[in-house]
C-alpha cells in the first residue's frame, strides 16, 4: 500500500539497510486496531452483562427510537463508502478528488455525531441518564466511546485534508490517508455491532 | 470534588509524611541548584528530555524504576516494621492501608514494568541488528507517559492522600460511596496515563521485532531475549486495553455516578474483579516472560554453550502468553464462581506450569557440561532457579481450588507471589542489568560488592518469605495492620522483618556498587563477557546509530559463530561500504504532551475542570503539532560515522 518515497523500497528493507518507515507505520496501525478491538470487545461484554439491569428505570425497548438510529446507520455506512472513494481518487493521483471525498466523508461523519448527540440529549431529558441504571451506564459508555472515536477521526481527517492541500500526495500523506480510511472502516464495523447488539436486540 | 481547605489538599498530621515532604522539597531544590550551577539545563533538555534514541530512553527508564524500587521498598520496610511485634503502634491502620496499596501498585506498575521496558529499549534493537525501534517518537512518548503517570500517582502521597483500597482497588470499596477521597482518582489516572504508554511500547516492539531484524535473521535465528520480548508484547497488546476500559469504567462510576460496579442501580462489583484479573493475570506473565529471556541469554553465555532446546523455549514462551489469558478466575476461587468454573481454571493454572517447567529443564541442560563461570549475571540466575521452582510449586498448591479455600487471602499467598515476583522478576531484571550494564555504559559493575548485594538479597529473601508461608498456614490473613500476643505469630513475623531489612541492605550494596563503579570506572571492550549475540559485536557504549553497517546474519548465535570462524582463520566477508545513516530528530513534543496529560489527570482527580480542560486541549494540540511536522529526520554523513568508529578503535 504505502510506498517509501525517499528510498523507493517496497519491502521493509531498503538496499542500504534503511527501513520503509511508511510500511512500518501502516503495520503499527493495524496492531493498534487490534488493541482497539479488545477495547470495544470489553465494552460490549460489560454492556451485555448489564443490559438487563435496569434497576426500575426505562428498558431498551421503551427507550430506543429506531428511525433515528437507522438514519445514523445509513449515514455512517455511506461515509465509509465515500472514504473508499477518497482512497480511489488518491490512487488515481487526483488531489482535488481526494480532498473532496474526504470532505464529504467528514460532513457525513459530523451529521452522524449530530444525530447521536441529539438522541443522547433527548434521552437525558426523558430522565434516562448515565446514572439511572447499570444498563444505561453501559449504553452511554459503549455508544459514547464509539462516538468519541468518530469525533477524534473527524478532527484528524480535517488535519489530513489541510496537510494534503499543503504537501500534495506523497508517500507520507498517502500513508496517512490510508490509515484514516482504515480507521473509518473499522469504526463502521464497530457500529454494525452496536446497531445489532445494542439497538436491534434491544427493541426486539 | 472534596477539597475545602489547604489542610484537605496537603496531607497532614503524620510525622512520617512531614519528613517525606521535607525530603522531597530539599531534593528538588538540590536538583534545580545543581542543574543551574553547572549550567546543565540546556544539556538536559537536548540530550535527554527530548531524545528519541532507544538507548537513552532505556537508561531513563532504568533510573526511574530504581527510584520507584526505593520507594516501593521503603513501603515494604515500613510494613515489616509495623508487623515486627504484636500490638505495634508505628503505623495507624489507615496509613497501613495506603502503604500496602501503593507498595503493590508501585512495585508492579512503576518498578517492574519500566525496568522491563528499560531492558527492552537497551537491548532489543542491538540484539536484532537494528538502528532504532520502529517508532522512536512514540517510544519517547511512551516513556514520558509512564513517567508523568508515575509522578501523578506518587503525588498522592503528599497532596490529597494516597489510595488505600488495595493494589487492584476492588469495588465496592473503591467506589465513591466508600472511598470518597481523591486517592482513588490518583490511582485511576496515574495508572491510566502510564498504561497508555505501556500499550504503545507493546505495539512499538512488536513491529520492531517483526520488521526490523537484520537481513538473514529468520525468526528462528532470533536471540531468546528478543523472543521473550515479542511474547511479552503480544500479551501487552491483548491485555492492556482491558485495563484501560476497567479503570475508565471505575472512573465513570466515581465521576458521573454511573452504576457499573456499584452496589445499587444494578451494578455488578464482580464484573470489575473479573475484568481487572483478565488484565492482571496476563500482566504477571508480561513481566516474567522477559526475565525468562534474560536467563536464557545469561545461562548460554556463562556456560559457553548454545542454549539447550531453543525451539521448545520459543514454544514455551508463546504458549505461556496464550495460556495466560485463561487462568484469571483462579484469583477468586472463593468468590462464588461455582465448582465447574473453578475446576476449569484450576486445570488451566496447573497446565501453565508445564511450559515453565520445560524452561527450567532447558536452563539446567544448558549448564550441563558447560564451562560455567559465576559472574554477577550468572549468580542471579543461579539464585533464581531454586527460588522460582519452589515459588512455582506453591503456586500449583494454590491452584487446587478446594485447597485454595484454606490458603486464599492468607500470608501463604503473599509468600507465593513474592517468591515468583522477587525470585523471578526482580532477580531476572537484576541479572539482565548486570549482564548488559557494560554494553550500555562501557564499564562493568564491581563484582565484589555485587556478590555482597546478591547474598544479602538472596538470603534476605528466604528469611523474609519462608516464615510467611508458615504464618499463612497458621491463619494470618493479608492486609492486617497488627495482631495480638495471643495469636502466636510474632516470632515468625519478627524473623520475616529481619529478612526484609536484609534485602534492604542488599539494595544499599547495589547503590554503593553503582557509585563505586562509576568512580573507579574500568572501561571494557565491546564484548566483555565473550557473548554470543549481535549486541556484543559493536562498541560499548553503542554509537548513536548502533551499527555502522547492518550485519548479515547467518547463524542462531551469530556473533559467537563469527568469532569461531575468525579463530579458524576463515576470511571475513568484505563489509558493505559505509552509507549516510537515516536518523530520527529529537523532539520536545513527547514530554510536553505528557505534561499536558499530567495536567488533565490532576484536574480530573480534583474535579478542577479549569485545569483538566486546558490539559486535554494541550494533549490534542501536541498531537496535531506532531502531525503537521514533516521535518522529522536527518542523515549522519559518512565521515562522521568513520570518525566515531575510529574513536571506538574500530576499522570500517
Amino acid at each position: 500500500m504505502a510506498h517509501g518515497g525517499n528510498h523507493a523500497a517496497s519491502q521493509a528493507h531498503g538496499h542500504d539497510g534503511h527501513h520503509d518507515q511508511e510500511a512500518l507505520r501502516m503495520m503499527g496501525f493495524w496492531i493498534f486496531l487490534i488493541t482497539d478491538c479488545i477495547l470495544f470487545g470489553t465494552l460490549f461484554a460489560t454492556y451485555v452483562v448489564l443490559h438487563g439491569s435496569t434497576a426500575g428505570g426505562p428498558t431498551a425497548s421503551e427507550l430506543f427510537e429506531m428511525p433515528g438510529v437507522i438514519a445514523e446507520t445509513f449515514i455512517l455506512l455511506t461515509s465509509s463508502f465515500t472514504s473508499g472513494l477518497a482512497v480511489l481518487a488518491m490512487n488515481k493521483g487526483s488531489k482535488r478528488g481526494l480532498i473532496g471525498w474526504l470532505a464529504v466523508t467528514a460532513i457525513l461523519g459530523a451529521s452522524f455525531i449530530g444525530l447521536e448527540v441529539s438522541e443522547f440529549v433527548k434521552m437525558v431529558h426523558e430522565g434516562a441518564t448515565i446514572s439511572t441504571s447499570a444498563f444505561l451506564s453501559g449504553f452511554f459508555t459503549l455508544v459514547g466511546t464509539h462516538g468519541v472515536h468518530v469525533s477524534v477521526g473527524l478532527v484528524w481527517m480535517v488535519a489530513i485534508m489541510l496537510q494534503l492541500s499543503r504537501h500534495g500526495i506523497n508517500s507520507v500523506t498517502k500513508r496517512k490517508v490510508n490509515v484514516i480510511s482504515l480507521y473509518w472502516h473499522f469504526l463502521d464495523v464497530v457500529w454494525i455491532f452496536v446497531f445489532t447488539i445494542v439497538y436491534m436486540m434491544g427493541v426486539k | 470534588m472534596k477539597i475545602n481547605s489547604l489542610s484537605d489538599f496537603f496531607v497532614t498530621g503524620d510525622p512520617l509524611i512531614y519528613g517525606a515532604d521535607v525530603a522531597i522539597g530539599l531534593t528538588m531544590v538540590a536538583v534545580v541548584l545543581v542543574l543551574t550551577l553547572f549550567k546543565r539545563w540546556g544539556w538536559l533538555w537536548r540530550e535527554w528530555l527530548t531524545t528519541v534514541d532507544h538507548k537513552r530512553i532505556g537508561i531513563m527508564y532504568v533510573i526511574a524504576s530504581l527510584l520507584m524500587l526505593f520507594r516501593g521498598g521503603m513501603d515494604a520496610l515500613l510494613m515489616r516494621t509495623q508487623l515486627a511485634m504484636p500490638d505495634m503502634e508505628f503505623l495507624k491502620p489507615d496509613h497501613y492501608n495506603s502503604i500496602f496499596t501503593t507498595h503493590g501498585v508501585i512495585m508492579i506498575l512503576f518498578m517492574a514494568m519500566p525496568l522491563m521496558f528499560g531492558l527492552f529499549n537497551l537491548v532489543v534493537p542491538l540484539q536484532i541488528g537494528a538502528r532504532d525501534v520502529a517508532f522512536p517518537f512514540l517510544n519517547s512518548l511512551s516513556f514520558w507517559l509512564f513517567f508523568m503517570g508515575a509522578m501523578l500517582f506518587n503525588l498522592s502521597f503528599v497532596i490529597g492522600g494516597s489510595p488505600d483500597a488495595g493494589w487492584l482497588s476492588y469495588p465496592p470499596l473503591s467506589e465513591r460511596m466508600f472511598s470518597p477521597g481523591v486517592g482513588q482518582d490518583f490511582y485511576i489516572w496515574g495508572i491510566q496515563i502510564s498504561g497508555i504508554g505501556s500499550l504503545m511500547t507493546g505495539i512499538n516492539f512488536i513491529v520492531t521485532i517483526l520488521k526490523m531484524r537484520a537481513p538473514g535473521m529468520k525468526l528462528m535465528k532470533m536471540p531468546m531475549f528478543s523472543w521473550s520480548v515479542l511474547s511479552s508484547c503480544l500479551t501487552i497488546i491483548l491485555a492492556f486495553p482491558i485495563l484501560t476500559v476497567t479503570l475508565a469504567l471505575l472512573f465513570i462510576d466515581r465521576y458521573f455516578g454511573a452504576h457499573f460496579f456499584t452496589l445499587d442501580g444494578g451494578g455488578n462489583p464482580m464484573m470489575y474483579i473479573n475484568l481487572i484479573w483478565m488484565w492482571g493475570h496476563p500482566e504477571v506473565y508480561i513481566v516474567i516472560l522477559p526475565a525468562f529471556g534474560i536467563f536464557s541469554e545469561v545461562v548460554a553465555t556463562f556456560s559457553r554453550k548454545k542454549l539447550f532446546g531453543y525451539k521448545s523455549m520459543v514454544f514455551a514462551l508463546m504458549s505461556i502468553s496464550l495460556f495466560s489469558f485463561f487462568t484469571w478466575a483462579h484469583h477468586f476461587f472463593t468468590m462464588g464462581s461455582g465448582a465447574d468454573v473453578n475446576a476449569f481454571f484450576a486445570l488451566t493454572t496447573m497446565l501453565i506450569a508445564i511450559p515453565t517447567g520445560v524452561k527450567v529443564f532447558n536452563w539446567l541442560f544448558t549448564m550441563f557440561r558447560g564451562k560455567i563461570t559465576f559472574e554477577s549475571p550468572m549468580l542471579w540466575t543461579m539464585g533464581f532457579i531454586p527460588c522460582f521452582v519452589v515459588g512455582g510449586m506453591t503456586g500449583v498448591l494454590l491452584s487446587v481450588a478446594p485447597a485454595d479455600f484454606q490458603f486464599h487471602n492468607s500470608y501463604f499467598l503473599i509468600a507465593h507471589f513474592h517468591q515468583v515476583l522477587i525470585g523471578g522478576v526482580a532477580f531476572g531484571y537484576f541479572s539482565g542489568l548486570y549482564y548488559w550494564w557494560p554494553k550500555v555504559f562501557g564499564f562493568k559493575l564491581n563484582e565484589k560488592i555485587g556478590k555482597y548485594a546478591f547474598w544479602f538479597w538472596n538470603i534476605g529473601f528466604y528469611v523474609c518469605f519462608m516464615p510467611q508461608y508458615v504464618l499463612g498456614l497458621m491463619g494470618m490473613t493479608r492486609r492486617v495492620s497488627t495482631y495480638g500476643w495471643d495469636s502466636g505469630w510474632w516470632e515468625w513475623n519478627f524473623v520475616s522483618t529481619i529478612g526484609g531489612f536484609l534485602m534492604g541492605i542488599g539494595f544499599l550494596f547495589q547503590v554503593w556498587q553503582i557509585l563505586h563503579s562509576i568512580k573507579f570506572m574500568e572501561r571494557v571492550s565491546g564484548d566483555p563477557w565473550n557473548g554470543r549475540t549481535l549486541e556484543w559485536s559493536i562498541p560499548s557504549p553503542a554509537p548513536a546509530y548502533n551499527f555502522a553497517t547492518i550485519p548479515q546474519v547467518q547463524e542462531r548465535d551469530d556473533w559467537w559463530a563469527t568469532k569461531e570462524r575468525k579463530a579458524q582463520g576463515v576470511p571475513e566477508q568484505p563489509r558493505a561500504p559505509l552509507e549516510p545513516i537515516h536518523m530520527p530528530k529529537n523532539s520536545g513534543i513527547p514530554i510536553i504532551m505528557s505534561a499536558f496529560w499530567f495536567m488533565a489527570g490532576f484536574g480530573l482527580v480534583f474535579d478542577w475542570l479549569w485545569i483538566a480542560i486546558p490539559g486535554l486541549i494541550g494533549v490534542a494540540g501536541s498531537m496535531l503539532a506532531h502531525s503537521f511536522n514533516y521535518n522529522t529526520d536527518y542523515y549522519i554523513p559518512v565521515d562522521e560515522i568513520e570518525s566515531t568508529e575510529a574513536a571506538a578503535g574500530r576499522v570500517v
